[in-house]
Formats: structure tokens, sequence, C-alpha cells
């Protein structure tokens, strides 16, 4: 692998992103959007700390042992905050769902790859080039993200103790592992749906839909179907990382230099 | 610098029968020379010069393009060739000099800020290195594109339609380009339409519509098909005439046109100064003496359609 000829290529996706207004937007401002909503909901909550036995009584068993030692209004805010906790998921989907089809979409409509496909780069250092150029501002955005929550949240929570109850297990195995697994996972969907359109916003619009399956994730903690515990985000880890070797083999057949070059155009 | 035997591509289409784009095509093309490949829309060139820039694999037959055989080194072949491919295909957020920038660095360019400059003030483009290639004309764009073909200094160019859809003065320009190329010794395989143009700048011309129809030197197509024809201009056609410079060694036939005399010799720099002297034995008034040059176009138009 040649590694000037990746970093000239994620040099080179980056630096085009820069100047698509509508890329940079949701790459700057959505992770600030899921970063100030919980922080709100952690401010606003702040206020209120007695009178909230009835809502621990309705809080999912998982909960108790978070609770133990805190007050019901810190308990509150934790079980509140922690139903947001899949909103930091969506960063990594909504960025190279928005970043990928316009990469590989506007190589097709500017019909550039076929001058690139020239040069002597491999399949291989193209493909990686462009997914890291996709996946890395998905993943760091997740993780700059996270740690604004962090210092927002310290400063937010009174307690220590309720502090290091919000930051446990589960938290980090979503934030490190689970979110750049379903960057990577978005982005193969996003390479794939590209590379059979023709228009980068048909593209994206359609990437996008791989928010919902979050979104379910998120509903179904918000009414109590689903317990987002250690155990199981560490079996979403193991699913998405099948379903991302399955996807990154799929998108790499399509990005086939010779199909690029006879079915893309 | 290239040889191909039997170079064929099929194309498998769902539903059709397989589509065969090249079949069997066997050239070779020589260091230092334009070689002019030349065919109608679908004939199959672009999809030559992606076989031959090792951009896709053929289904049946070998190539040897700098030295390297086709499907052994994809890599190798690319580094060291130059391509103009059929559109130019820049970014066109970005500006003229990053363009060139990052071409330049995919190719390992030991000096890549010298070789951009190099190019861009080559084909008059430096002043305009900051902006945005999207403000660009056509004939501006095409400019930057063979600039990005040559930025590695590659032996061998593949140029894939030139000067299409560029005004005269953009075309001409890219034309004196290509000769200068040629007058630095480099090897191009030039696919136009414009065969004027073709004619101009090829040594040797393939004409080609799925199949090799023939391959020679423009002016040996031109002999082939029409032979070498000489019309003498004179102040009043004399009766008999056509008859006298007939009957002459090496002339093939003579036919009188109005006050013109067309001769159709084997060699004219050997027969014409015998035509002449029976023509002012006869009492011709001979004004004008010029060879009548038949355009490539005809020769083209000749092989295609009889194709």
């Amino acid at each position: 692998m040649n590694t000037t000829a990746i970093a000239t290529i994620v040099r080179k996706e980056w630096a085009e992103m820069y100047r698509n207004s509508l890329v940079l937007s949701t790459v700057i401002f959505m992770p600030l959007l899921f970063t100030a909503l919980p922080l709100v909901i952690l401010g606003v909550g702040s206020g209120f700390d007695s009178g909230s036995e009835a809502l621990l009584s309705e809080l999912p068993p998982q909960m108790a042992s978070l609770c133990a030692g805190l007050t019901s209004g810190q308990c509150g805010q934790i079980y509140i905050v922690s139903q947001f906790m899949l909103m930091f998921m969506l960063i990594p989907v909504m960025i190279p769902a928005t970043i990928t089809p316009y990469s590989i979409v506007g190589e097709k409509t500017q019909r550039s790859l076929e001058p690139l496909l020239a040069t002597p780069i491999s399949t291989a250092e193209l493909l990686t080039g462009k997914n890291l150029a996709a996946i890395l501002p998905g993943v760091i955005a997740t993780w700059l993200a996270f740690a604004l929550f962090a210092v927002g949240a310290r400063l937010l929570l009174a307690s220590s103790l309720a502090f290091s109850r919000l930051f446990d297990a589960r938290w980090l195995i979503a934030i490190f592992l689970l979110g750049p697994l379903l960057a990577v996972f978005a982005n193969a969907l996003a390479i794939m749906v590209s590379s059979r359109s023709n228009d980068p916003r048909v593209a994206q619009q359609v990437s996008s839909l791989l928010v919902f399956p979050v979104i379910m994730l998120f509903l179904g903690q918000m009414i109590g179907w689903i317990v987002f515990d250690t155990s199981f985000a560490l079996i979403l880890c193991l699913v998405f990382l099948i379903l991302d070797i399955a996807l990154t083999y799929l998108a790499v057949r399509i990005f086939d230099r010779e199909t690029i070059l006879t079915r893309w155009a | 610098m290239i040889h191909t035997q039997n170079l064929t591509r099929v194309f498998k289409r769902k539903g059709e029968a397989p589509l065969i784009a090249v079949d069997t095509l066997s050239i070779d093309v020589r260091r230092g020379e334009v070689f002019g490949f030349l065919g109608p829309n679908g004939a199959g060139k672009t999809t030559t010069i992606r076989m031959l820039a090792a951009l896709i694999g053929p289904t049946r037959g070998t190539a040897t393009v700098n030295g390297h055989m086709l499907g052994e080194d994809a890599a190798a072949i690319r580094r060291s060739i130059g391509i103009l491919t059929e559109t130019p295909g820049m970014y066109d957020t970005l500006s003229a000099a990053h363009n060139l920038h990052i071409f330049a660095q995919l190719y390992g360019v030991p000096e890549p800020e010298k070789q951009v400059e190099k190019y861009l003030r080559m084909l008059g483009l430096w002043e305009r290195r900051e902006d945005e290639v999207g403000g660009f004309s056509k004939g501006m764009r095409q400019k930057l594109a063979l600039a990005r073909a040559l930025l590695h200094e590659p032996d061998l160019l593949f140029l894939d339609e030139p000067t299409s859809g560029l005004d005269p003065e953009a075309a001409r320009l890219v034309r004196d380009f290509i000769e200068e190329l040629r007058g630095q010794g480099r090897t191009i395989f030039l696919c136009t339409h414009n065969l004027d143009e073709a004619d101009r700048l090829c040594d040797r011309i393939a004409l080609f519509r799925t199949r090799l129809l023939v391959l020679d030197t423009p002016a040996n197509l031109r002999r082939q098909l029409f032979g070498r024809q000489v019309v003498f201009h004179l102040r009043a056609m004399l009766p008999g005439l056509a008859e006298t410079v007939a009957a002459l060694p090496g002339v093939q036939e003579a036919t009188a046109i109005d006050h013109k005399l067309l001769v159709h010799v084997d060699d004219p720099e050997t027969q014409n100064p015998a035509i002449i002297r029976a023509l002012i034995a006869a009492g011709a008034d001979l004004q004008f003496v010029g060879e009548l040059r038949y355009s490539l176009e005809d020769v083209y138009l000749q092989f295609v359609q009889s194709s």
C-alpha cells in the first residue's frame, strides 16, 4: 500500500468537502446539535431534585444499579441523558452517509474517475483513501462531540459520583467501538447506493435512511423495549462487525476498476 | 512502443448477445511517431485506449506497452504513459494548480511544484493557477488535462479526441502543442474524429471499426485508393490533347474537363516533365500544374463505408 497515494486521496476528498457547504455544515453542525441537546436537558433537569420518587419507581430495573448512592434527581438526570446516548450514534452514521455520496457521485458527474484510475494508484489504495476520508470525520466528530459533552456534563453535574455513572462501560463501548463500526457500515452502504446513482443528493437521501435503525433503537429504549446495557452494546458491536466485513467486501467488489469505467459512466 | 496481437475485448450484456468492442487488433506503434487511430463513434477506439492504458483487461490477445506486458504489471504501464481521456474530468471546485498537484503526487513526481509550474506556464495557465477549474472554458480545461497527462514526463501519450469541442483557436493551440511533443520525441497515440488534424499530425493512420480496416501513412492510403492525379490548367483545350497525353509511358489515364486535363500517373515527379513537353509540343498554352489531393475524409469514408 502506497501511503502517499492514500494520503493524497484523503486530502483531495477533504479539500472538496471543505468547498461543499452542505457537507461541511453536516460535519460541523450536526455533532454540535447532538451535543447541545443532552446538555440542555441535563442543565434543565438539574433543577429538580426532590419529589422524584415516583419517577424512580418507573425506571427500568437496570437503572437501579446505576442509581445506587445517588439522589432521585441525579438518577433521573442520568436516566434521561442515557436516552440521548444513541443520538451520538447518529453522528458516525450521518457524516459518512453525507460525505460518501458526494465523493463517489461527484467523481461520476465530473467524470474524474477515469483520469484518477489511469494513475498508478491501486483500486485498494483509492478505496482506502475514499473510505478514510468519509469515516474519519464521522468518528472524530463523534469523539469530539462526546468529549465536549463530557466537559459540559462535568460542569452541570454537581456530584462526581453521578458523573462517573454517566460514563460507564456501555457509553465507552458505544462511543469508541460501536461508533467506528457504525461509520464503516454507513460508508459501505453509501458506496453501494452511490454506485447506482448519478445525483449526489438522491444518493445522500437514500443513504440517510441508515439513521432509521439507530432511531428505532432510540425509540425502543425510550419505550422500554430495549435496555441499552453493556451486553446489548457488545452484541451490537459483534453484529455490526460482521455486517461491516460483509458490506466492505461487497463495496470493494462494486468499486472494481473495470465496473467503474464500463458501467458507472 | 506498442505491440498488440489479436487484442480482443468482448462485453457481456444482460439479456443480449455479447458485444465485441475490439476484434483481433494487431498493430505496432513505433517509438517517436504520431499514430492516428480513426474510426466512427462506437468503433471501439476508447475501449482500445483503455486496454492499452491497463484500465480494463482484454478478453483475448496480448499486448506490450512501453516494454510492459499487458496484464502483468498494470501500475508499471500506467506509470509509463500519459493519458488524455475523452472528457477532461477535472475537480471543478479545486484550483488548476491543486488539480495538477494531486496528480503529480499520485504519479510520484519528485518535484511536484516545479512540474506543475512548468506545465501551467507552458500551456498559458500560470496566471489562472489559483482559479477554480469550474470557471474555466472548455479549451482551458483541455489544456489543463493535457498538462496533467504530462506531469510525470511519459514517453508514450494516449490522446482521446484532444480537440473535440474546442474553438478553432484553442484547437490550433492544442495541435501546436502536440507537434511540440512530437518534436520532443514522444510517441503519441491519437484518437480523433478530426480528419484534417489526423492528416496534419499523424505519421501513420489506422482506420478502425471494431476491426483494423487499414494501416498506413496518409499519403499511401490516398495512393492506395485513388492513385496520383495531376491537373494541367490550359488556356484552351485543343482536340486530341487527352489522347496524346494518354499515349505517353507511365500515364494510366488522361481526361479533358473544360480547360483542364486530369492525368492519372504512377509517378508525377518523373512523368510530369515529359507530359509538359508533350503538351507544349502539341501547341497547348499551359497555365498551372498541380497535384489533385484527395482529402483524408475521402479515404476515411471510402474505407469505413465499404467495411
